[in-house]
């Protein structure tokens, strides 16, 4: 694939996307295109389907969801209705994935090196020194310190913020045009997270790849996203520029999610606002009568 | 006068765990939490406030007897307890209710909630167990009676805090410590966790020991604020002062760490790098040096000791943020 048409053409393109599970909608009508580059951030609370839409990217939904819509492709290949050779293809060149908790990432068993090797089963043309070379480079370049050395090591033996940084390289290494990060900072503490957070945004700079960042924290969001798409009940239901939704959210789903953070709450308020769900409820159904 | 006794003191708490077997480490003792001070008063929030492996939880679990400490000395009304033996925790632990980081692994899975709820009161046999009290005590957390009847499995995370709160307030506590009682939640649902405890507060006049990793929650519910790292409180103090000021330059790492939810003001560099130490290899000097964007020789040579910095702040550094630096902090006691 050129550097051209990547330049020309979206990362991600999803028109109108549905997937239920027995008739029942968890994810509806989502629109959301990614350019090649962009940081793109899914916010939303449990169960609003913002990891469902994450995982049908690359075709990791469970046998019983019912996919359906206009398009979904990456990288310019239509996956809508793909089997599992069509969803193995794109995994690695297409999208990779990096997921909240760096711990069950990786087979406890496994050493790190023989793990990340095992990665490269397409590169046949690759020697094994060559492999080790790729993983080495990779590691060095998330700032891993000895990075030949952890080829040895085993999960067990590295701390959480250094697994995530592995989960990292691994998901580079394959050279994705799309990153996609389900909470990969949720399991870390805060100052990790803003390590972990300040390397996404300097291999975007560096290797020029789309980010698709899933998180329920908005400060996350307001860090490192260039757009933010709000979920809500399986929809989306406000997308924009992240200065103009932080700025100025419209929905009234937005607006009570802003108004709970509590880092936006000024000191001294110990009252803390709460999600009415009722009144979101009826604002949906006046909408759909209206 | 009496309203200004603490429920609950400790001084220069330690707690140590043998090492186990082993070629190397035989015999060692390992120290998880050292010379730890700190007093709850009646209807005070204090939230203890580190990262993984700061000790912040094993410093709960000893205040409570569930981890013995080995050294210092706890006192529970102003009485002091006369050894940490099982049996000295007894009064504290009658008058106490833990809320555990993951409330729903705290359950017995094949319990039903409502005799989940019931049972601090069926064991200790204060108050009554009819399905109406049990019920009443499920509308205080704002859990709906319908799913007493329920197991465990079938609650959502917020849910199952809920319950894990109503089993606390089923004898009325004048203690809780809760361990990373948001953590997981929804930001809405926290919210919600956080009113429940304030209204604890309110109506029974019960301190809160909170462990926690979340600032801004810690911000808005806590009257005090203790900062571990490493088994160490390097900094504590009103929550408003250690907000406005901090003085030790981890306390100002980790406030500036929290990603600020506005997109105009990002940070172009992480504030501190690196991580927290393993214990099994604790610095020299003082332990944050080797993070410490203001770390000097001397800090590298000797551990500081805690002093008395402005605005009734405790800080354990040689250089606290905000005085002149070259000029070490004068130690008291």
């Amino acid at each position: 694939m050129s550097t051209e048409q990547q330049q020309t053409r979206p990362v991600l393109e999803i028109d109108e996307l549905s997937i239920s599970y027995g008739g029942r909608p968890a994810v509806s009508n989502v629109n959301l295109t990614i350019q090649p580059g962009e940081i793109v951030g899914i916010i939303g609370e449990s169960g609003s389907g913002k990891s469902t839409l994450a995982h049908a990217i690359l075709g990791l939904l469970p046998s019983s969801a019912t996919v359906s819509g206009r398009a979904l492709s990456l990288a310019g290949k239509n996956l809508l209705g793909a089997d599992g050779p069509a969803f193995r293809s794109v995994r690695g060149p297409g999208a990779a994935m990096v997921f909240q908790n760096p711990m069950t990432t990786f087979s406890p068993l496994h050493r790190l090196g023989d793990q990340l090797t095992d990665l490269l089963w397409r590169g046949t043309s690759l020697s094994k020194e060559e492999k080790r070379q790729r993983i080495v480079a990779v590691f060095r370049q998330v700032g891993l310190s000895n990075a030949a050395g952890r080829l040895s090591n085993y999960p067990f033996e590295l701390s959480g913020g250094m697994l995530q940084r592995v989960a990292i390289a691994a998901a580079l290494m394959m050279r994705p045009s799309l990153l996609i990060a389900d909470e990969p900072t949720t399991a870390l503490d805060v100052t990790m997270e803003a390590q972990i957070l300040h390397l996404i945004r300097e291999l975007r700079a560096e290797a020029g790849v789309a980010v698709l960042m899933i998180s329920h924290h908005l400060g996350v969001i307001a860090e490192i996203c260039d757009r933010v798409v709000v979920m809500y009940a399986g929809r989306v239901v406000e997308q924009g520029p992240v200065e103009a939704i932080f700025a100025n959210p419209t929905h009234p789903y937005t607006k009570a999610l802003f108004a709970c953070e509590p880092a936006l709450i000024a000191p001294g308020v110990n009252r803390m606002p709460v999600i009415d769900h009722e009144a979101l409820r009826r604002h949906a159904d006046e909408r759909k009568t209206a | 006068m009496t309203k200004q006794t603490p429920i609950l003191e400790a001084r220069g708490l330690g707690i140590a765990v043998g090492t186990g077997g082993g070629i190397f480490f035989a015999g060692r003792k390992l120290d998880i939490v050292m010379d730890v001070s700190l007093s709850l008063r009646p209807g005070k929030i204090v939230c203890v406030v580190g990262e993984s492996g700061s000790g912040k939880t094993t410093l709960g679990m000893a205040l409570v007897g569930l981890t013995p400490p080995t050294t210092g000395e706890i006192r529970f009304d102003g009485a002091p307890l006369q050894d940490f033996s099982k049996a000295s925790f007894r009064p504290i632990r009658d008058k106490s209710a833990l809320l555990f980081q993951d409330p729903a692994s705290s359950f017995n899975p094949r319990q039903r909630i409502g005799d989940i709820i019931a049972e601090p009161r069926r064991i200790s046999g204060e108050g009554a167990t009819t399905s109406e009290a049990i019920a009443s005590l499920a509308q205080l957390a704002g859990l709906p009676s319908s799913l007493l009847s329920r197991f465990p499995h079938a609650l959502s995370g917020g849910q199952a805090r809920r319950a894990a709160v109503a089993r606390a307030l089923s004898v009325v506590p004048r203690l809780i410590v809760a361990d990373e009682p948001t953590a997981g939640l929804d930001v809405s649902v926290q919210g919600g966790v956080m009113n429940l405890f304030l209204d604890i507060r309110e109506k029974h006049d019960t301190a809160f020991l909170i462990i926690t990793h979340n600032l801004a929650v810690a911000r808005h519910i806590s009257d005090e604020l203790v900062i571990m790292y490493l088994g160490r409180v390097v900094e504590s103090g009103p929550t408003a002062e250690i907000f406005r000021n901090p003085q030790h330059p981890y306390t100002k790492a980790l406030l500036d760490s929290e990603p600020v939810p506005d997109p105009r003001h990002r940070r172009n560099e992480p504030p501190v790098i690196g991580e927290v130490p393993s214990i099994f290899a604790r610095p020299s000097g003082c332990e944050f040096h080797e993070r410490c964007r203001f770390a000097q020789s001397l800090c590298r040579s000797e551990a500081p000791r805690e002093t008395a910095g402005a605005n009734g702040q405790r800080v354990r550094c040689h250089f606290p943020i905000g005085q002149a630096v070259g000029e070490p902090a004068l130690a008291i006691a």
